[in-house]
This record gives structure tokens, C-alpha cells and sequence, in this order.
């Protein structure tokens, strides 16, 4: 396995389909970190240091949604859920307690594996480029953000979110794009996706969220960089 | 007051008559109280005026009779035999009865009269002799004999004529011939009595009649309050408040009423909490059952997928199973979705989440997602979209379902003809209409498309790859938004669904922007059942219920 491309870490209460989701991925190249229940997937995580988590939404002790938390409050590592409902709350609940993307079971391999991919592609060789969007500075080779001399602390999709709109500060994203952009959909998806880390975003970037300016909603077509 | 206030005073009068049972009651109470006691007054002062005018009658007869007497006495005791003294006994006769009178107020005036033209007459006085009618006068001299009758009594010096009675009697003097003599008798202290007694009525009986207008004013009042607490308790009930309770207070009616009311919220709300426990369980199931297939579809899925990828490895018969087994998990896994969708919606567990969206980027989509699938039926999709945005809130996941069922059914039954979607907004309202030129759907077919697992024609064998939920599915989640989901079709000339959805997720809709039947169907091979009609959405829930039953 001279050519691993990344650890997953797979946290799922069926075994079953965790050990299916092992066999697709090493063939695929990455590595597989196999987790059965919540109490133990964050000691598994500090341990074995993934590139991205597979997440069931529904495990027993512990839930998906505590444990999603529970990591992105000391990372911003990609987190996929994986749902078995498609209702809205469940979907957004999980994306509100800080998953990146989500698949809805069942799925195919290639789908899963074309999320995976989309959210490892990372900083590979990204010129050095410095971007102003309001009154903060986002440096995009050294994944900083700035307001002043405090450094903004974001997830790397909530980075990637940001630098497409600060890239083309006169250009209206609609959802649509956006998930094309920073989520990797080329067919439409949820656009509740782009609604969640929106709301996540401003949250962090925002000295109002309720009044955003970096980030501004274009009534019926979709999201701008702010013109201040 | 002009006449059209007036009117407008009378119907605000009518319709408070309507709507207050107090002012009605009250009302009511006060018209008939005033009748009671107008015929009551009428009754009282007939009978105290005959009375007194009886009692008035006898004595004034017995006066006139003992004065006849007196008079009689008088002239049959005189001897005169020449006009002058036979005058002197005229004045003598009237002198004395008027004597009889006493003093003022007299109790009676006395009047001497003849028919005979040239002999003195006498009236005490001042009374004229207009005082007594022709009538008694005519009765006195052909009969003979006393008569009287009430009459007004007329003065010669023009006071004012009061009410009297008058007594007449034949009375001969001999060298004179028949005199008359009428006593008549002012009535002005029983006119007096009268009306006294006639204006104390009126009083006491306006005071009687407003005392009880207050009185059920009062009484009202006591029925009405309680009546109007239960009714402001049951509105608020119904509004959703369902632990709202009346206070009882006492044993009586109104106390029974409240008892019955709470005890009847207490049945409904225990029965909607059990109704929505049920619907609870319900959504949980469907919940668990999603949950308890997904997992191992998913482990099956992946499987079959990893075999299909290796099938080149596999001998003929084993690769072509691999196949068969991945083409029937995406029949059933579409299946599955599908069921859990519509079991979603009868659990009542569909939520939606909507937002201000522009439909035309929306068919835009839609229809380019349809180009492989119209490229393999050899059709075009021909889109009609206006130069302004048309923006609704809407669930996008959604309504993009809607319109790729309805784009993939119009393609999969063009025949190979184009197939038009167009796009349509205004009046609080917009429309999507998708317009085949297919086979078409025969009459009364238009309102079966949307139940679930319909099929056209039952023979012919399922080829295109639907689950027979779609346009189910389509119909719920248009009324989800509050819209309609709407099939025209005619035999041969192909079909038309149209989507019409509020701009305003709480507005209701009166009529959509497009028509139902398209401006080309052929007119002239239209057949009278084949509309789908201007189906809101009662219609199609109607539908919807059908294929449970």
C-alpha cells in the first residue's frame, strides 16, 4: 500500500456494512479505521489522526450528532455523515453539530467515494495568494484568516466556502454553484448543505450574524461576498 | 334623516336583532309589556268611567224625576187663565228648580222649552238650548215621557262646552201648552276623576313597562354572561388551546352546561392526544423501518457494486447475474425510496423547508438532468420561459422532483415528439405546465394518474423503469406547498400536467397563471369528459384517498 491516500476513520454500529465500507475503500487506496460505537470514537480519533471521518448518524451509547460535536470542538477534520433518513431535521441537525457533507443510505460506492475524494482534495499546491473580503484578509496558501491581528478559526470547507466568494467578490453564487464549487456536486444536491455552513460561517465571521455583511443573501438566487 | 341612513339605522338594528340574544330578549320583553299594559289601561279606565257614570246616571234621574214632581205640583197648583200669568208661572217653575240646584257650582241647570212658536222659554244660567239634542227633544215630545242622553253642554256666552247629561220630561201649563223640561247636569268632576285616573295609568304604566324591560335586562344578563364565557372558552378551545377549561360555580344549568363542556374537552383533547401518539408511533416505525433496511441495502449495494466492478473476471452466466443483481437493487432501492416517501406523508411526517426561488433555474435544471433520457427516446424537450424571474418559496428538493417526474413521464410517453415545458407567473401565483404529444390519456384517466401504482393499461407490461409513486408522490408534495398538481389529456393528442404553486407559502390559490387544457389541443376531436377540471386541492386529496380504500 505504497500509494495510501488518506485515513478514513469509519464509525458505524453495523459491522457489516462497516467492514463492506473497509473493502471499498482500501481498494480505492485509502486506509480504513474501523469504529463500532460512539463512546469509543473520539479515543479512536485523537489515536489514529484521520483525514476524514465516516460518521453514522444513529449509534448506540452515544449518538452520531454528540460525537460530531465532540470532534469539531478540537477539529476542523472533514466529517461525512452517514444517514439513513433523509427527513430534514435529522439532516440538518447532523450538519448544525458540524458535518461537512452527508450521504444518505443506501449509496452507491462510487458516490461515497467521490465525497470522500471531494473533501480530501486539499491544499496540494495552491500559489500564495492573499484575498479581502470586508475587513478580513484571507490568506488561501496558509489557511489563516484574519480580522485585524485575530485569527478567525474555520473549518477547512467553512475556509473553502469563504475563499470562493472572496475569489469573485462582484459574482452572485447561487446554491447550486456553490455546491459545485466547494462541496464537489456536479448534479444538483441539498441546497441545505450551502443554508447550514452559511449560517456557520457567518456565525464565526460575522460581527452580527443576524445583519450579515461578508456574506450577504441575494433574495431568490443565492449568496455574495459583501461590497463593504 | 335621509332615507339612506335610515335604512342603514334599520340594518344595524336587524342584524344586532340577529347576533344578540340580549337585545332581542330585552326587546321582545318591552314591546309586549307595553301591549299588556295598553290593554290593561284600556280595560281599567272603561270600567271606573262606566262606574262613575252610572252612579252620575241614577242620581240625575231621580233629581229630574223629583223636579218633574216639583213642577208638575207647581202648575197644577196655579189657576191662571191669561198669558202673563201663565209666563210669571214659567219663570216661578224655573226659578224654583233651579233653586233645587243649589248654589255654585250648580249641580244642574234647568231649561224650559216648547215647540210652540210665541211662548216664553226659560234657561237657567246661560245654558243654551243647543245644549239638548234634536234627537231627545223629538223623543220627548212624541213619547211622552222622561228620556235623556249624554250630550255637551253649550254655554250662550261662549264659554267653553263641557260634557253633560241631559234629562228631558213633557211637562202641560195650562193656556201655554206643552213645555219641555230638560235638567242637564255638567259632568266636569267625573271628566275631572277621569282624567286623573287616565294619566296615572299612562304613568304607572310607562314606569311598569320600563321596570321590566330592566328586569330582563337583569335576568339576560345572567343567562347571556355565562353563555358568552362558554362560547369565548369553546372559541379558544378550538383554536387549538386545548387545556382551556370553563369555571363551575354553583349547581344550577349554566353549572351542568359547564360541567358537559369540560368533560367534552377533556374526550377530545384525550382523543387528538391518542391520535397524535398513534401518528407518533406511526412516524417512528417508518423512522426505524428506513433505518433497519438502509443499513444492510447499503452493505448489499456496496457488495453488488464491488461484484459488477469484477464481473470481467467472472465466467459468462455469474457476470451476467452480477449484472442482473445491480440493475434490480436500483429498482428496489428506488422502490424503497419511494414507499418510505409516501409512508412519510401519511404519517404526516413530511416537513417542509422552503426558500425564495427562481422556478426557471429550477426547469432549467430539470430539463438538462432529462437530456440522456430524451436523447434515448428521440425527443427534444422545448422549454417556454419568461424574461422576468418567477420567484416562490418553495422546497427545492421537492419541487424538483415534481417537475423530473412529470419531465421524465412527458418523455417517456412523447413518442418521440417533442415535449413542451413552460413557465408562467403572476397573481400571487406561478406555473409550470409539461406538455406532451403522446398517446394521451383517455377520459376520466386525468384524475387516476396521480393514484398510486395506476398504470394506463394494465396488459401492457411495465417497461419504462417507475415505481407507480411518482406522481403520487408529485400530488403530495405539491400540496405540501398549498398548490395543485393538475392532468389534462386527450386519446391521441397527447397530455398536459400542470403545477401551479402560491408565491407566498401561506397564500391560497385562486387560479393559475396557465391554462389546464393547452391552447393546441385539437378542438375538434375534444371529447366532453376529458378535462381534467379546475381541480383544487380537495380534488386531489380526493384521489389521493381512493386506492387505500
Amino acid at each position: 500500500m505504497s500509494l495510501m491516500k488518506g485515513r478514513v476513520l469509519v464509525v458505524d454500529d453495523d459491522t457489516a456494512l462497516s467492514e463492506m465500507l473497509g473493502i471499498v475503500l482500501r481498494g480505492e487506496g485509502f486506509e480504513a479505521v474501523l469504529c463500532a460505537d460512539g463512546e469509543s470514537a473520539l479515543g479512536l480519533f485523537r489515536e489514529s489522526r484521520p483525514d476524514l471521518i465516516l460518521l453514522d448518524l444513529m449509534l448506540p451509547g452515544k449518538d452520531g450528532i454528540e460525537v460530531c460535536r465532540e470532534i469539531r470542538a478540537e477539529s476542523g477534520v472533514p466529517i461525512v455523515m452517514l444517514t439513513a433518513k433523509g427527513d430534514t431535521v435529522d439532516v440538518v441537525l447532523g450538519l448544525e453539530s458540524g458535518a461537512d457533507d452527508y450521504v444518505v443510505k443506501p449509496f452507491k460506492p462510487k458516490e461515497l467515494v467521490a465525497r470522500v475524494r471531494a473533501r480530501m482534495r486539499r491544499n496540494d499546491d495552491i500559489p500564495p495568494e492573499t484575498l479581502q473580503i470586508g475587513d478580513l484578509s484571507v490568506d488561501v496558501a496558509g489557511h489563516v484568516v484574519r480580522r485585524g491581528e485575530t485569527t478567525i478559526g474555520l473549518t477547512p470547507l467553512e475556509f473553502d466556502l469563504l475563499v470562493a466568494l472572496a475569489r469573485k467578490p462582484w459574482q452572485v453564487f447561487s446554491r447550486e454553484v456553490l455546491l459545485e464549487q466547494v462541496w464537489g456536486y456536479r448534479h444538483a444536491a441539498d441546497t441545505r448543505l450551502v443554508n447550514v455552513h452559511v449560517q456557520r460561517l457567518r456565525s464565526k465571521i460575522e460581527l452580527d450574524p443576524e445583519h450579515p455583511e461578508i456574506v450577504v443573501t441575494v433574495r431568490g438566487v443565492g449568496y455574495r461576498a459583501g461590497s463593504a | 334623516m335621509q332615507p339612506g341612513s335610515t335604512s342603514r339605522f334599520a340594518g344595524a338594528l336587524r342584524g344586532r336583532w340577529r347576533r344578540s340574544l340580549f337585545f332581542r330578549v330585552v326587546t321582545t320583553t318591552l314591546a309586549l309589556s307595553l301591549l299588556v299594559v295598553i290593554v290593561l289601561g284600556q280595560v281599567l279606565v272603561g270600567r271606573i268611567s262606566n262606574g262613575l257614570l252610572d252612579a252620575k246616571e241614577r242620581s240625575s234621574l231621580l233629581e229630574a224625576r223629583a223636579g218633574l214632581t216639583q213642577a208638575q205640583g207647581l202648575v197644577a197648583a196655579s189657576d191662571q187663565t191669561d198669558t202673563a200669568a201663565a209666563t210669571r208661572l214659567i219663570d216661578q217653575v224655573a226659578f224654583q228648580l233651579a233653586n233645587r240646584g243649589g248654589g255654585t257650582p250648580r249641580l244642574y241647570d234647568v231649561l224650559l222649552l216648547s215647540s210652540s212658536v210665541g211662548v216664553p222659554q226659560r234657561g237657567t244660567n246661560l245654558v243654551s238650548e243647543a245644549s239638548v239634542p234634536v234627537d231627545l227633544r223629538t223623543a220627548v215630545v212624541a213619547g211622552d215621557r222622561q228620556a235623556w242622553t249624554y250630550t255637551e253642554i253649550v254655554y250662550t256666552d261662549g264659554r267653553l262646552p263641557v260634557p253633560g247629561l241631559a234629562v228631558g220630561a213633557p211637562l202641560t201649563v195650562r193656556g201655554l201648552g206643552t213645555y219641555e223640561l230638560y235638567y242637564v247636569f255638567p259632568l266636569g268632576q267625573e271628566q275631572a276623576t277621569l282624567d286623573l285616573v287616565r294619566r296615572t295609568l299612562v304613568f304607572a304604566g310607562l314606569v311598569l313597562v320600563l321596570l321590566l324591560g330592566l328586569i330582563a335586562w337583569f335576568v339576560t344578563r345572567q343567562v347571556v354572561d355565562p353563555v358568552r364565557y362558554a362560547a369565548s372558552i369553546a372559541e379558544q378551545f378550538s383554536a387549538g388551546r386545548l387545556s382551556e377549561r370553563m369555571t363551575v360555580s354553583g349547581e344550577d344549568d349554566l353549572a351542568r352546561l359547564a360541567t358537559s363542556f369540560n368533560h367534552m374537552a377533556a374526550s377530545l383533547q384525550r382523543q387528538i392526544g391518542q391520535l397524535e401518539e398513534l401518528s407518533r408511533v406511526q412516524r417512528r416505525f417508518v423512522s426505524d423501518v428506513s433505518h433497519e433496511l438502509r443499513t444492510p441495502l447499503t452493505t448489499v449495494r456496496m457488495a453488488a457494486d464491488v461484484l459488477h466492478d469484477a464481473r470481467v473476471d467472472f465466467d459468462p452466466a455469474t457476470s451476467r447475474s452480477a449484472e442482473l443483481l445491480q440493475t434490480q437493487l436500483d429498482r428496489f432501492e428506488s422502490l424503497l425510496t419511494d414507499l418510505l416517501e409516501i409512508s412519510r406523508f401519511d404519517a404526516g411526517a413530511a416537513v417542509l423547508d422552503p426558500q425564495a426561488t427562481d422556478l426557471r433555474g429550477v426547469v432549467t435544471r430539470v430539463v438538462e438532468m432529462a437530456a440522456p433520457l430524451s436523447e434515448r427516446r428521440q425527443t427534444t424537450v422545448r422549454m417556454d420561459l419568461p424574461s422576468d424571474e418567477c420567484i416562490a418559496d418553495v422546497d427545492v428538493r421537492r419541487i424538483e422532483r415534481v417537475l423530473r417526474n412529470l419531465v421524465d413521464n412527458a418523455v417517456e410517453h412523447s413518442e418521440g415528439r417533442p415535449v413542451d415545458v413552460c413557465v408562467r407567473c403572476g397573481d400571487g401565483a406561478v406555473a409550470v405546465s409539461v406538455r406532451d404529444h403522446g398517446v394521451g390519456l383517455r377520459p376520466g384517466e386525468s384524475s387516476l394518474v396521480f393514484n398510486r401504482f395506476w398504470r394506463a393499461d394494465p396488459a401492457r407490461a411495465r417497461t419504462t423503469g417507475g415505481t407507480g409513486l411518482g406522481l403520487a408522490i408529485a400530488l403530495e408534495d405539491a400540496s405540501l406547498h398549498g398548490g395543485w398538481l393538475q392532468a389534462w389529456g386527450q386519446p391521441g393528442d397527447g397530455a398536459n400536467f400542470r403545477l401551479t404553486l402560491p408565491c407566498r407559502l401561506q397564500d391560497e390559490l385562486v387560479s393559475s397563471p396557465l391554462p389546464l387544457e393547452p391552447a393546441d389541443a385539437d378542438q375538434t376531436r375534444r371529447l366532453p369528459v376529458a378535462v381534467g377540471g379546475p381541480a383544487p386541492r380537495w380534488e386531489a386529496d380526493a384521489d389521493e384517498g381512493a386506492p387505500d380504500a
